[in-house]
């Protein structure tokens, strides 16, 4: 049982951010647009938002530290991913080109300043945000030891992300007209409706999430960030394919893949896995194989939005 | 003098250089920017000790510029060869770091061959592995349709944990957490390159690069294969009405592309003796060059040349500028930038086409029409194969 509880509790601590930015990208590929570049975004989200942590360290409450935080956090990748909606909306460049270019830039720029700002590569801090206790919440026997014990307020970002894009996508007007950017942009275009500004709209809701993503991944895992995320990104978009483009179907994508994640972290303190005398470097490996492996031979019709990847340009069929 | 224009503009060479140009000079604008902001007074020096690159340490410098640029010019005909068939090889660094480790075994652990083909044994053993590993992202993409951006990612990964387990496990010097050192014999030959350039990492290894090129531009531009590829990249449909086998295309593809990537890792870690594997949980530097080049080079053999060369010597450069306070990451972004331009160079290019042209028909009435007149006869021109055909690939 406690083991139990100590996987799931590390289990959250990885599938959050998958969640949060698989739910991202979902939002710009159901508008039509690929973002590969949501790796290059959760690093330009962690690292503005770990300059303010390390710059406001002791002055502010941490709690109200880590609200202004995820704001930030939001606000950079939400900035960072319009360069990606300009290229891919406006000019109709190659949506993988820019995206990958985010990907390139965000590390080589974190890096870069921090080493000016710091004077090192790394951007440390002291990890004071984990929620101890919620009141009563955490006398909840099970539930109460893995949400409402030793928490951070990130991880029910998660949950609260969750609800809100099954909720728009499937119940607001809003979600519809999104949704048919991606599958048919002529259609929402003939009864007059701005395919260019909904693919906007998807394209900034996907960098916001995942500026988001980027905190959320290195708060709980870490105590220093130092310019990547560890391939998260591409992760989640793998996620995303596998959760078939729908909010609860990434949901349990994200667990499964935090779970093979949790594995490669903590499996030396789990005595079964101990004993199986597996080296490392393979748990470690075994999320990203395990991840070709269902993508070649899982759910077949993995078919996303099918406008997904095309320049839209009014007027043409 | 408005003759000699008009030719240059529909000359499609030149087109295709001008709008690499416009990146590069976007790229460099936005690094300068950049410096300027962290660090007003060094920006401008280390920026000039960047662009002079290589030519500020003279021969060495030279030397090195070279050495770069071989493996800069394998890794990007490695995805430029992928991105003519309209796949898109990101698993560069993948293939790269497997073939540093099969060089860097057979260049240690097979003794008993004769010192004149110890080297080449162990180059092409790095070829066939680099092969070997970019064969399942091309037979999941050929048979499963499975996009090749999201597996070979992740054979990228997979690459860097196997390859620290292998050196951990086979060959590993506890001293400096990394591979333990090759046999002399498994270096590649200097040719003499070491006399001109004193000082310098360079090998024949740019030869072979060179001569990789070439045989690239003769399969892809004077061969039937090479049509066929070239085809594919720019309409996928209309290639496999036409009867080309798309699946066995994909395939090859990306069986070269690996090989490519695997002698650019061999030719890599054979360059010196120094040269070893490091132990570490990042990515090798190098093969990331690999798309900007690809992409400068708009995907011709020749052209990637050419822009191996520029990258080479603003990387050398780039860490040269570290004497006025700026980390090597600056050429990263610099690269970062000139793709992100590059991705609607096509646009760059229909502007200028566009541009000239009105000013040409200027006061001559009917000026629209001209200019649409000409676009229709560059038509064929301006659907270069640097447009990666197939962008809606579902990821």
């Amino acid at each position: 049982m406690e083991t139990l509880i100590f996987f799931l509790r590390q289990m959250l601590n990885f599938s959050i951010p998958l969640l949060i930015v698989a739910i991202g990208s979902m939002y710009s590929s159901r508008s039509g647009v690929v973002n590969i570049g949501l790796d290059g975004i959760m690093i330009m989200g962690a690292f503005t938002s770990f300059m303010f942590i390390r710059f406001t360290e002791g002055i502010m409450p941490p709690q109200l530290q880590i609200i202004i935080a995820i704001i930030i956090s939001i606000a950079t990748g939400l900035i960072f991913s319009l360069l990606h909606a300009f290229a891919s909306i406006n000019l109709n460049a190659d949506q993988i080109i820019s995206g990958q270019a985010l990907n390139m830039f965000a590390p080589a720029f974190s890096v870069f300043a921090a080493r000016i700002i710091l004077g090192d590569s790394i951007i440390s801090f002291r990890n004071f945000f984990i929620i101890e206790e919620i009141p009563f919440l955490s006398k909840i026997p099970f539930i109460g030891d893995i949400l409402f014990r030793d928490v951070y307020l990130t991880t029910y970002l998660g949950f609260i992300v969750l609800i809100v894009a099954n909720f728009v996508l499937y119940r607001t007007r809003f979600g519809l007209r999104l949704r048919a950017c991606g599958e048919h942009p002529q259609a929402p275009d003939s009864v007059g409706i701005n395919v260019r500004k909904f693919r906007y709209f998807g394209v900034m809701i996907s960098g916001a999430l995942g500026g988001l993503g980027g905190l959320v991944f290195v708060l709980p895992n870490s105590t220093n960030f130092n310019g990547q995320v560890s391939g998260y990104g591409f992760l989640a978009l793998a996620v995303m394919i596998f959760g078939q483009w729908s909010p609860m179907k990434i949901f349990f994508a994200s667990m499964f893949f935090g779970s093979l994640k949790t594995m490669s972290a903590i499996y030396s303190g789990l005595p079964f896995f101990n004993t199986l005398g597996i080296p490392s470097e393979f748990y470690k490996l075994m999320p990203y194989l395990i991840t070709m492996i269902v993508l070649a031979f899982g759910p077949k019709g993995l078919t996303g939005p099918r406008a997904e990847g095309k320049p839209f340009q009014k007027g043409m069929s | 003098m408005k003759k000699l224009l008009n030719k240059l503009l529909v000359n499609n060479a030149f087109n295709s250089i001008l709008s690499s140009l416009i990146p590069i000079l976007m790229g460099l604008l936005v690094g300068f920017v950049v410096m300027y902001i962290f660090n007003p007074e060094g920006a401008w020096p280390g920026f000039l000790t960047m662009l002079q690159g290589g030519l500020t340490d003279q021969a060495r410098g030279i030397g090195q510029v070279l050495y770069y640029t071989t493996t800069y010019i394998l890794v990007g005909l490695s995805v430029g060869f992928s991105f003519q068939n309209g796949l898109f090889n990101i698993g560069v660094i993948g293939q790269f770091t497997i073939a540093a480790y099969v060089a860097i075994i057979i260049g240690a652990k097979v003794t008993n061959l004769p010192g004149s083909v110890h080297w080449l044994v162990a180059m092409l053993g790095a070829g066939v592995a680099g092969a070997i590993w970019a064969a399942f992202p091309g037979l999941l993409k050929a048979f499963f349709n499975v996009s090749e951006i999201i597996t070979t990612i992740m054979m990228n990964y997979i690459s860097i944990y196997l390859v620290n387990y292998l050196v951990y496990t086979t060959h590993y010097d506890k001293s400096i957490v990394a591979s333990a050192y090759i046999e002399k014999t498994a270096l590649m030959p200097k040719l003499g390159l070491d006399k001109i350039f004193p000082g310098s990492s360079i090998n024949s290894g740019l030869f072979i690069a060179i001569f990789v090129a070439i045989v690239m531009y003769i399969i892809l531009y004077k061969t039937t294969f090479g049509y066929s590829l070239r085809s594919c990249g720019l309409n996928r449909d209309a290639s496999q009405y036409a009867g080309i086998n798309e699946k066995r295309n994909i395939f090859l593809v990306m069986i070269i592309a690996g090989f490519i990537a695997g002698l650019a890792g061999g030719i890599n870690y054979q360059s010196s003796i120094t040269k070893v594997y490091k132990i570490s949980e990042t990515f090798i530097n190098e093969p990331g060059y690999s798309i900007p080049v690809a992409l400068l080079g708009h995907s011709h053999p020749l052209g990637i040349i050419f822009s191996s060369f520029f990258i080479a010597h603003i990387t050398v450069g780039g860490s040269l500028s570290q004497g006025y306070g700026f980390p090597v990451e600056t050429v990263g972004i610099i690269t970062a930038v000139i793709i992100y331009f590059s991705a609607f160079s096509l646009v760059f290019k229909n502007m200028l086409i566009k541009y000239f042209t009105r000013r040409k028909y200027r006061g001559s009435g009917s000026m629209i029409d001209a200019a649409s007149e000409l676009e229709l006869e560059l038509g064929a021109g301006v659907t270069d194969p640097d447009v990666i055909a197939d962008t809606s690939t579902k990821l």
